[in-house]
């Protein structure tokens, strides 16, 4: 049972942040993990997120949004099911790492930040992702893809959009 | 997945576990793994002088970039202290071209904790933190799995070892992707739950960090160097490398060579054997142009310069930095100008705003590299961006404006030519983003 009444998270995820809470020596150390986690689980940073994180942490909703528009994975708007980051910092642009981004979007008929209209991919230009060594790389969600092919990138999409079919239908 | 590299060359240290199972404890432990901490645990009363002292001869310096000495590093910490010490292991990787210590998380996530627990035994802390970027979530589940199997063995919680009183927590988390958290103190602030902004200096670490307490903060490569060494002595450890720089280091070498990788090579290697011997040389048989011998924020080297030994001195001295050890290998097709805005163009969306020379130069640059390279420039341009990068320099409260500055200021310096070709039209490039792209890019 969680110790926040009419949690918005599922069972598991009330239960891990009553236990997040208590292993920092200040409560508030927990906010980036419980941000990414709640993301995680409701597919963005929702108004009601940041409330009962708030609420979870003592703090005021303000200083959860200010820490939460500091970094660059998390977000307030929905992304797509699988969302595509693709890298083109410098290891990844010599070796190509703009073509695949290119390749993403004509694919995917969609830009920088959109969602398809199924919902099924958004697509992101990302910085380095560490993964300079076997580059041009890309992470879809947090799983890494890398020594990318525009016909690899073409049977990752594939795997993905498949994996996305077969999950509505269940 | 991280593919492993072999190279003759090598000197295994800190990745002779590599590729051998390592992050199952056991097979950890069957490979010398944990005998470091005993053995500083075996020397009783003397254990935190016998670890600080070997770690001083072994010349170890700071993997992250700064190449600081960690036996020094760790001395400053004050033996008495009305509050709590802390280690904390940066595992949060984000200096382009780098990629190290994806490996060593990914190939021996013990060493990492062992470090961390040999760093809070040399300083009387019994909490540590391993804090990982937060693209490497499934480094992370290694991490947790692997600190949750210690506390299993009893290796980790209160009375490691069976020691009485001897207690070493370890909390392992990611942040949630910013550049600027890589550096120390911002890392701290991120840990305490807010913006990863940097703290001013002094206080150190040292003395005030993280909670206020006397905090260790080292990168994860270096920590993990820190069992290996108790092992095999500070002496031997010293030896492998060149004066003042001891030990090997793990290099990522990538962009144009045949055999991308992440190698163990000692240091003082030379980096034109690294590039054209360990990595097979320039892909498709081209010619070199230049290298950014340690991650994005070095300045350049042209081919000519590249007879020189692979450490912290030897690069000082060549006008670059050895950094985080992050080798990106430029070839003769590549157009300087856009490599120059490309790097900018990280920077600026990186900076986090705090110190205003970072926030505006960065910006500024990269708006004028970007009328330079769409063939909008003005002569004066190339001395306006080397004005603004030269007024960034030491102006800022953390190292992101050098980073951003001094890979500028080498790219123009030592490319001029290539800028003036730009802006004579000689060579206008067709834009890879445009302005629109650009601009918005930094949300």
């Amino acid at each position: 049972m969680s110790t926040i009444a009419n949690t918005i998270f599922s069972p598991e995820l009330a239960a891990r942040f009553d236990k997040l809470v208590t292993i920092y020596p200040v409560k508030r150390s927990a906010l980036i993990p419980m941000l990414l986690y709640a993301q995680d689980e409701v597919g963005y940073v929702s108004e009601a997120v940041i409330q009962e994180i708030a609420k979870r942490l003592d703090l005021f909703d303000l200083e959860v949004r200010s820490v939460l528009s500091y970094y660059s994975m998390l977000r307030t708007k929905p992304a797509g099911k699988y969302n595509i980051q693709v890298c083109t910092n410098i290891s990844c642009m010599l070796r190509g790492g703009y073509e695949i981004l290119d390749h993403c979007k004509s694919k995917l008929g969609i830009g920088h930040k959109q969602v398809t209209p199924d919902g099924k991919f958004s697509l992101e230009e990302v910085e380095c992702i560490g993964a300079c060594c076997w580059a041009p790389a890309m992470q879809v969600n947090y799983d890494f893809h890398d020594e990318l092919t525009p016909a690899k990138v073409d049977e990752i999409l594939a795997d993905y959009s498949a994996k996305a079919t077969e999950k509505d239908g269940k | 997945m991280p593919r492993l590299v072999s190279h003759p060359d090598e000197v295994k240290v800190l990745s002779r576990r590599f590729g051998q199972g390592a992050a199952n404890i056991d097979k950890y432990v069957e490979l010398d793994g944990y005998a470091a901490v005993q053995k500083a645990i075996a020397q009783g009363e003397e254990m935190p002088t016998w670890i600080i002292n070997t770690m001083k001869s072994s010349g170890l310096r700071g993997r992250g970039g700064a190449g600081f000495p960690t036996g020094m590093k760790w001395s400053f910490v004050p033996k008495a202290s009305p509050k709590p010490k802390y280690v904390l292991v940066n595992g949060d990787e984000s200096e382009p071209g780098t990629c190290k210590d994806h490996v060593l998380f990914r190939e021996d996530p013990h060493a990492v904790i062992e470090g961390a627990m040999i760093g809070g035994l040399a300083v009387g802390a019994k909490m540590g933190f391993i804090y990982l970027r937060g693209e490497y979530r499934y480094l992370l589940n290694i991490m947790e799995k692997a600190v949750a199997d210690a506390y299993a063995k009893g290796f980790l919680g209160k009375n490691i070892f069976g020691k009485e009183g001897l207690d070493f927590d370890i909390v392992t988390q990611t942040g949630a992707g910013a550049y600027e958290v890589g550096e120390e103190s911002a890392l701290m602030e991120s840990l305490e739950g807010k913006r990863g902004v940097p703290r001013i200096r002094p206080p150190f670490p040292a003395v005030v960090g993280l909670y206020g307490g006397p905090t260790i903060i080292n990168n994860a490569e270096t920590i993990a160097n820190a069992p290996h060494i108790l092992l095999m002595g500070g002496e031997a450890y010293a030896a492998l490398g060149t004066e003042r720089n001891g030990g090997t280091r793990l290099f990522g070498i990538s962009g144009h060579v045949e055999r991308p990788g992440v190698y163990e090579l000692p240091m003082g290697y030379s980096l034109r054997k690294a590039i054209y011997e360990v990595a097979g040389g320039i892909k498709g048989g081209k010619q070199l142009k230049a290298v950014v011998p340690g991650g994005a924020s070095c300045p350049v080297l042209r081919a000519d310069e590249i007879d020189v030994g692979l450490d912290f001195d030897q690069m000082a001295k060549a006008g670059t930095m050895l950094g985080s050890g992050g080798i990106v290998v430029l070839d003769e097709t590549v157009s300087i100008v856009e490599f120059a805005l490309r790097t900018i163009k990280f920077y600026q969306h990186e900076s986090c705003g705090w110190c205003i020379p970072c926030r505006e130069g960065t910006d500024w640059i990269k708006k004028t590299l970007t009328r330079v390279y769409e063939g909008g420039g003005q002569k004066k341009d190339i001395d306006n961006v080397q004005y603004l990068a030269e007024n960034m320099m030491g102006r800022t409260f953390c190292p992101l404006g050098d980073a951003a500055a001094m890979p500028t200021l080498g790219f123009v310096k030592k490319f001029r030519k290539e800028f003036e070709d730009y802006i004579d039209g000689k060579r206008a490039g067709t834009p890879v983003m445009t302005e629109q792209e650009l601009v918005g890019a930094g949300h």
